[in-house]
C-alpha cells in the first residue's frame, strides 16, 4: 500500500461503519420516519467519507473535483427523496411511533 | 483482485435474488422499488463488465424511467386492476415467458466456445469510422441499418403507447412544495449540460446518442412530473417533429449514400465526422422526446380537447 492508500484508509474506515450503521437503522428502527432518518443521514455521511478517502486515494485534483460533486448531488438527491417519502406518508396518515415499544 | 471478485459474485448472487423478489411481491409499489434496486445492481454488473455505455442506458432507463413509468401506471389504474392475478394465470405467463426465453438459452448454449468474437475486427477498423470509440462505429457505422430501424422502433413504440392510452390526460401531481421545486430546479440544468456532454464525448469516449437522449428524456420527465417547472408549450407538430427527427435525418443520410452510388449508411470518408454528429444529435432530441412522450398524451388529443372545449363554452 502506498501513503495515499494509508492516509485514505481512515476515512474508507469510517465511510463503512456509518454505511453499516445506516442499515442496522433501517433494519432495526419501529417506524417509516426514523428508519428514513437512519438512511439519509447515515449513508449521506457514509458517501462523505468514502468520497474523501477515494480522492485521497485518487491523488489527482480533477478526479477528486468529481467525487465531491458527485457527493453534492447524491446529498441533493437523497435529501428531497427522503423529505418526498415522509411528506407522502404523513399525507397517507401513517404516523410516527412515539415512546418504547 | 479478490475485492473485485467478492463484488462479483455478490451481484452474481443478488441480481437473480431481486429479480425473483419483484416478480414474487404481492405488492405492486414494493414490485416496483425491487425493479428500480434491480436497475441500479444491473447498472454495476454493466460497470463491472466492462461496459460503460450500457451501463449508462442501464441506470437512466432500467434504475429510471421504467420504474417511473410503472409507478405512473399504477397511480392511473384502479386497485383492481393492480391486484395479483389467480395462481393459474401467473404460472401460465410464466410457462410462456419460460418457452420465450428457452430458444435464447439454447442459441446462447449453441455458440462456439472458442470463438473470440469480433473485437480485434472492429478495433482494427475503427480508424476507417468517423469516430474514434469503438462502440459508436459499430452502433452508427458498422451496424447502422440495425440502429436505424431501432429508431424506428422506439417511434412505433410512442405511437402504440398514444394509441393504447387515448385522451385521458395523467392525473393531477400533487402540490410539489418548496423543496421538490428546489431539487428539481438545481438538477434540471445540471441534467441539460450532462446530455450536452454526453453527446460531445460520444465519438471518443462512452457516450453518444442514447445515453445522452435518455439522459435529457428523463430531465423533461422530471419536470414534468414533479409539477415545479412549466416546460414551455409547443404547438403539437413540434412535438411530433422532434419525435420523427432523428429517423428522418437518419433515412435520409441512408438515402443519400444509396443514392451516390455507396452501400447503405457507407458514408464519405471526409464527411463521416460531421454526418456522425448530426446524426446523433437529432437521435438525441428524438430519443428525449421518445421517454417524456411515454409519460404523456399525444399533445393533439389536448389541442383537440382544448378546442372541444372552447367551442362549448361558445354554445353555452
Amino acid at each position: 500500500m502506498t501513503a495515499l492508500d494509508w492516509m485514505a484508509l481512515p476515512f474508507l474506515a469510517a465511510s463503512a461503519f456509518f454505511f453499516l450503521a445506516g442499515t442496522v437503522g433501517l433494519l432495526r428502527f419501529p417506524d417509516l420516519f426514523t428508519r428514513l432518518h437512519a438512511l439519509a443521514k447515515a449513508d449521506n455521511l457514509g458517501l462523505g467519507l468514502a468520497v474523501v478517502g477515494l480522492a485521497i486515494r485518487s491523488g489527482s485534483a480533477a478526479v477528486a473535483v468529481k467525487l465531491v460533486l458527485t457527493w453534492l448531488l447524491a446529498l441533493v438527491a437523497s435529501s428531497t427523496s427522503c423529505h418526498l417519502i415522509a411528506r407522502g406518508a404523513r399525507r397517507e396518515g401513517v404516523e410516527p411511533v412515539r415512546g418504547r415499544r | 483482485m479478490t475485492a473485485g471478485l467478492a463484488l462479483d459474485v455478490l451481484l452474481a448472487v443478488a441480481l437473480p435474488l431481486v429479480g425473483l423478489a419483484a416478480v414474487l411481491r404481492r405488492d405492486l409499489v414494493q414490485s416496483v422499488m425491487l425493479l428500480f434496486s434491480l436497475g441500479v445492481l444491473l447498472a454495476i454488473a454493466w460497470a463491472r463488465l466492462g461496459a460503460p455505455d450500457i451501463a449508462m442506458v442501464e441506470a437512466a432507463l432500467g434504475a429510471g424511467v421504467t420504474g417511473v413509468l410503472f409507478l405512473s401506471a399504477l397511480a392511473r389504474v384502479g386497485p383492481d386492476d393492480a391486484a395479483p392475478r389467480a395462481a393459474s394465470v401467473r404460472v401460465a405467463l410464466a410457462a410462456l415467458a419460460a418457452a420465450a426465453v428457452a430458444p435464447v438459452a439454447l442459441a446462447v448454449e449453441a455458440l462456439p466456445r472458442a470463438f473470440e468474437g469480433l473485437g480485434r475486427e472492429v478495433l482494427a477498423r475503427v480508424p476507417e469510422t468517423g469516430a474514434t470509440h469503438p462502440v459508436t462505429s459499430v452502433l452508427l457505422d458498422f451496424r447502422g441499418y440495425d440502429t436505424l430501424l431501432e429508431i424506428a422502433v422506439l417511434l412505433l413504440a410512442v405511437l402504440g403507447a398514444w394509441a393504447a392510452r387515448g385522451g385521458a390526460p395523467s392525473p393531477r401531481p400533487p402540490a410539489p412544495g418548496p423543496i421538490l421545486t428546489a431539487a428539481v430546479r438545481l438538477l434540471l440544468p445540471l441534467m441539460v449540460v450532462v446530455a450536452g456532454v454526453l453527446l460531445w464525448v460520444g465519438s471518443s469516449a462512452p457516450g453518444g446518442a442514447f445515453q445522452a437522449g435518455t439522459v435529457l428524456g428523463t430531465t423533461l420527465v422530471l419536470a414534468t412530473l414533479s409539477g415545479g417547472v412549466a416546460l414551455p408549450r409547443v404547438p403539437p407538430w413540434v412535438v411530433r417533429s422532434m419525435l420523427a427527427l432523428g429517423f428522418a435525418v437518419f433515412l435520409a443520410v441512408a438515402g443519400a449514400t444509396a443514392a451516390s452510388g455507396r452501400a447503405l449508411l457507407r458514408y464519405p470518408g471526409a464527411h463521416a465526422a460531421g454526418l456522425l454528429l448530426a446524426i446523433e444529435a437529432a437521435l438525441t432530441i428524438s430519443i428525449a422526446v421518445v421517454v417524456w412522450a411515454l409519460f404523456e398524451r399525444d399533445p393533439e388529443e389536448r389541442r383537440a380537447e382544448g378546442e372541444a372545449g372552447g367551442r362549448e363554452g361558445e354554445a353555452a
